[in-house]
């Protein structure tokens, strides 16, 4: 299993070697979903393992995946399959009607397995500067595929992606390097270094007082690249001019890496600093996002911004679960970041989806969508529902026990506050959906070319696989019970 | 080598790499905050190079060349190439005056002792002592970031926070893993390559490098 677990990344690594040479072609395309199927397929396996024996090490220890790693393993192999599913028709249709270059299709496949193969390492590698590097490098090749488009819309959302994501990553850097110096300096085993694994353990005696700058940092400098407010002006224009699979795997798995970060770090730093410190920079963290995302989306008038936005407000209740810090806490924000992730890369497709059909995401324009395209209407309003946490879908299951871990740990002001800013939340996607369902279109139909069964099956299957799995876990949590629980004992012993 | 000899020695390329994020924000023309970036590249592989002979560490002076070829030479090497190209404007533009910035990068290098005042507090060595001043240098890269409007100065800015972060490694820690060390290196290429490719397509878009222009998207 370590050794499957630690040539993971190469597999993409492969996939992209063999778009660069055959271009982007219907053969790679497949190839493409293939490495993101094979990472899932990995990711369960290796969940089974982990619950079943305890954390897979491989090369000497370099290479760890514990439950919290497994967790998001499996997220990054679910929202990757999803969207490159979906990116197989959606790029080749871009080629057919020469929106796009077969040059720059190309460099989309490449761009796009070289995220997945630094996703894979962030999460299996046992060293918090190998971790940095593997974010850093989602985030250069992210930027440029939000350039994709290459127009000066995109040209924009990519400089400020970069240069703000830069500023942020650069500021997880520096509080890396400060730890790195804490531990050296504390007196406990120089060998220890970055790796995760052997600082908890002796987590407890560093030196309290030192941690807390450099903590500090890493919690805003990944607070950044995960889009927590106030440092998120740079993710509306990233994931809406990212083409449209690309912003599920930005809002879904790239994001939540520099969550996966965080706690991490926090698994480190608790011991020493206890809870306070961490507890409320996160929430203000937290309660800054939501009430950023509740004010921007009751007037939002773009569909792919109204998504960046909701990402804004899951990222801010999934940083709440670990600032509470409790084990209850935990998996709940956990399962949040799998249902959140699992949505948000079936709505950026079907954002993508309901471009095609009407010419344009804004809002206005998407009233009847269902009478336009059944499938498309009814797909794009059920992710709105999921998104606003409304039952079956484990969002619903996911914020209820948020709160209730809140309320447990006496944080009921900031519940409070959380629910207002959430209830708002909840009318805006509310009166979008209802606008999708009701309705007589207003604009004129845009004539869409009929596909190939096979290119039809190949956009739904994946954006139906995905809201039926979250309604699953929504209804019944079992085939990740087990997990969540070891995953939470990993940051909540 | 001695031991005055050496802390003269690094309190001297420390001391250029402070001077040099100061002179930065000081300089009117483009072409002088890069040369000036270049000097800091320099006198930050110097002080490797010490710490490496100091402390006879072979990993470490290698590490120093490779500052040297990084960011002594191929990086401001890249800035200095997309001004050429994209014929920028040759004058800093900036949203406060020079005196000011100098003043906000005194006041940011006071704040810099101020915060790191627990981490020295742990120093066993003269030279992590003077940890604070990497601090400063990458608030200083903050602060240009944040006050200048041209694309390439935002570049420089951001490899001038990338040069403290360098410095508070090497004066905290004598460097992190070499593995990890190379793994930064090549990011930081990466990130400067990419944001000299924007700054070209920023320059076709909009025939200019003027940061202000870019306000196209907004809710």
């Amino acid at each position: 299993m370590g050794g499957l677990v630690a040539s993971l990344p190469l597999v993409p690594i492969v996939v992209a070697v063999a778009i660069a040479i055959l271009g982007w072609r219907s053969l790679t395309a497949w190839a493409s979903a293939g490495s993101a199927f094979v990472i899932l397929a990995v990711a369960v396996a290796a969940s089974v393992w982990v619950v079943d024996q305890g954390p897979i090490v491989a090369l000497g220890g370099e290479v760890r995946l514990d439950a919290l790693g497994a967790v998001v393993l499996l997220l990054i192999g679910t929202v990757a399959s999803i969207t490159t599913t979906y990116a197989t028709t959606y790029i080749t249709r871009e080629v057919t009607d020469g929106s796009a270059t077969a040059r720059r299709a190309t460099w989309y496949g490449i761009l796009v397995q070289v995220t997945l193969a630094a996703l894979v390492v962030v999460v299996i590698a046992d060293n918090l500067g190998v971790m940095w590097v593997a974010i850093e490098a989602t985030t250069i090749a992210t930027v440029l595929l939000v350039g994709h488009q290459r127009d000066s819309a995109s040209l924009e959302a990519s400089w400020k992606y970069l240069v703000l994501g830069s500023v942020g990553i650069a500021t997880a850097l520096l509080g890396t390097v400060l730890v790195y110096y804490v531990v050296r300096h504390s007196g406990v085993d120089v060998d220890a270094g970055l790796s995760w694994s052997q600082l908890v353990p002796v987590a407890g005696r560093l030196d309290a007082s030192a941690l807390r700058l450099p903590i500090g940092l890493v919690i805003v400098g990944y607070g950044t690249k995960a889009g927590l407010a106030p440092l998120h002006s740079w993710l509306p224009d990233a994931y809406s001019q990212a083409p449209a699979p690309v912003g599920g795997l930005l809002a879904g798995a790239v994001s939540a890496m520099s969550m996966y970060a965080i706690m991490r770090f926090t698994a480190i730093a608790r011991p020493a600093l206890g809870d306070t410190f961490i507890r409320n920079l996160l929430i203000i963290g937290a309660i800054a996002s939501l009430v950023t995302a509740a004010s921007f989306m009751l007037t939002q008038r773009d569909l792919k911004r109204l998504l960046a936005y909701s990402s804004v407000e899951h990222m801010g209740l999934i940083a709440l679960g670990v600032a509470i810090g409790s084990p209850l806490a935990v998996s709940a924000a956990l399962l949040h970041m799998i249902g959140n992730g699992t949505v948000k890369a079936v709505a950026f497709s079907t954002a993508g989806e309901v471009e095609r059909h009407l010419g344009t995401t804004t809002l206005a324009h998407t009233r009847g969508l269902l009478d336009r395209d059944r499938f498309t209407g009814t797909t794009f309003a059920l992710c709105l529902v999921a998104l606003a946490g409304l039952p079956p879908f484990s969002l619903f299951a996911s914020e209820v026990a948020l709160v209730r871990a809140g309320l447990n740990d006496g944080l009921d002001w900031v519940i409070a506050i959380a629910l207002a800013a959430m209830m708002v939340i909840f009318t805006a996607l509310a009166v979008q959906a209802i606008n999708v369902l009701t309705g007589p279109a207003t604009n004129a139909p845009i004539d869409v070319p009929i596909e190939s069964r096979a290119a039809t099956v190949a956009t739904r299957v994946p954006l139906v696989a995905g809201l039926v799995m979250v309604a699953v876990l929504g209804v019944t949590i079992w085939p990740i019970s087990r997990l969540l629980e070891d995953a939470a004992a990993v940051l909540a012993p | 080598m001695s031991d005055t000899t050496f802390t003269q020695l690094l309190d001297l390329a420390v001391g250029t790499v402070v001077v040099a994020s100061f002179a930065a924000l000081w300089l009117r023309r483009l072409v002088g905050v890069i040369n000036i970036l270049a000097v800091q590249g320099v006198a930050l592989a110097a002080v490797a190079l010490l710490l490496g002979v100091h402390e006879s560490e072979p990993e470490l002076v290698a590490v120093a060349l490779m500052v040297l070829v990084l960011r002594g030479l191929v990086l401001p090497g890249l800035i200095m190439r997309a001004v050429h190209t994209t014929g920028a404007r040759a004058e800093v533009e900036s949203l406060i005056n020079v005196p000011s910035s100098l003043l906000a990068a005194s006041v940011l290098t006071l704040f810099a002792y101020a915060v790191s005042r627990d981490l020295v507090a742990l120093a066993d060595t003269p030279h992590a002592q003077a940890m604070p001043l990497g601090i400063a240098v990458a608030l200083i890269g903050i602060l240009m970031l944040v006050t200048r409007r041209k694309a390439i100065m935002q570049i420089s800015a951001i490899l001038m926070l990338d040069n403290g972060i360098a410095l508070v490694m090497f004066l905290g820690t004598s460097g992190v893993p070499v593995a990890v060390e190379l793994g930064i290196a090549s990011d930081v290429l990466l990130a400067v390559l990419v944001l000299q490719v924007l700054t070209f397509r920023i320059h076709l878009e909009f025939g200019g490098g003027d940061l202000d222009q870019l306000t196209e998207l907004r809710d």
